[in-house]
């Protein structure tokens, strides 16, 4: 993975569009975050391998991100990506890292359905 | 001296960070330790500092790491459950409880050490460790092997008292700090401060007293 290459990454998505392609979506502040800071809310949320198809894929920012999937009757988005690759499945794997190197947002598209 | 020890904990490292000097004391005394790992640890959010990991490679990078951790741990029995990180209060605990009576059954283990079910901060830690308390309610009382329970969660103080049970691992702290680089994906961000801790005991107070004593609760049954 490394830092995102807007023009690399908005092809990779119009490769996509209207293929099925397999979600993984997640954002989370991580598991100890109300633990360590009295008066924080842990907040995590992800969606693994939910199937949709897109008509429009855009990537749009300064850095970190925002990309927005625009399918017939709703809408995919996320922000706050930072970093990309495509994987060697063919995968298009993004992802905002903070200056810990901790994830905080992940967006991922595969033709076949990630492992479990 | 116990028999067996049997540790149940559901991610790679939480051997290490909570009980590790506890484990390193039982295998240089010659008990053999079985770590039992829910999960690989998949939905991680520490990736090292910078990070070396995606969100698809994660699994991989922590088995590993917890493949050396037990090395240096000399933990020599490691059993993977191969259930999902942060789904562990999802799936049914009946069934997760059978899965870990069999562990039980065959092991024979004296002392289990797992969570402190509703005190120990990861929906995880809560619910493989109620599921572990589970399992042991389903044996003869006769049969049931001692069970620790590790809890820090804010509250345990108040609800729970102090733990019964306090283990000095200053003899083991470097084996312990092995075992915490060897989780590199996880420690990257606190592995100063630990080392810092190591060198200088007055440290100890601010990192947190974990290097140097790990305490547990002797779980009681109905």
């Amino acid at each position: 993975m490394g830092p995102i290459d807007l023009q690399s990454v908005q092809k990779a998505l119009d490769a996509r569009v209207g293929k099925t392609q397999y979600v993984h979506l997640e954002t989370t502040n991580g598991a100890y975050a109300a633990h360590r800071e009295e008066g924080a809310m842990t907040v995590c949320a992800y969606i693994r391998n939910g199937r949709i198809e897109f008509e429009r894929g855009t990537i749009v920012g300064d850095g970190p991100y925002r990309v927005g999937l625009k399918m017939q009757i709703g809408w995919v988005y996320a922000e706050g990506l930072t970093d990309y690759e495509v994987d060697e499945k063919g995968r298009l794997l993004m992802a905002g890292y903070d200056s810990e190197g901790r994830l905080a947002i992940a967006l991922e598209l595969s033709d076949e359905p990630f492992a479990m | 001296m116990e028999r067996h020890v049997l540790v149940v904990f559901p991610h790679p490292d939480d051997e290490t960070f909570g009980t590790g000097g506890t484990i390193a004391k039982f295998t240089k005394a010659g008990v053999p330790v079985t770590y039992a790992c829910g999960t690989l640890g998949q939905m991680g959010r520490n990736m090292g500092k910078p990070f070396f990991a995606t969100r698809e490679t994660l699994s991989e990078v922590r088995e590993k790491e917890l493949r050396a951790a037990c090395e240096a741990l000399g933990i020599t029995d490691l059993r993977l459950l191969g259930l999902r990180d942060k789904t562990i209060e999802f799936e049914d605990r009946e069934v997760i409880a059978e899965q870990l009576l069999t562990i039980i059954e065959e092991l024979n283990p004296s002392l289990i050490i797992t969570h402190y079910p509703g005190y120990a901060v990861h929906p995880d830690h809560n619910a493989l460790g109620a599921a572990c308390v589970r399992a042991v309610e389903k044996m003869p009382v006769a049969k049931r092997p001692v069970v620790y329970g590790h809890a820090f969660s804010r509250n345990r103080e108040d609800h729970i008292g102090s733990p019964d049970v306090m283990i000095d691992i200053r003899e083991v702290a470097e084996i312990k700090l092995e075992a915490v680089r060897a989780h590199r994906s996880q420690s990257e961000n606190v592995i100063a401060r630990f080392e810092e801790a190591l060198k200088n005991p007055e440290a100890v107070a601010q990192f947190g007293p974990s290097m140097f004593t790990e305490s547990f609760y002797t779980m009681r049954f109905a």
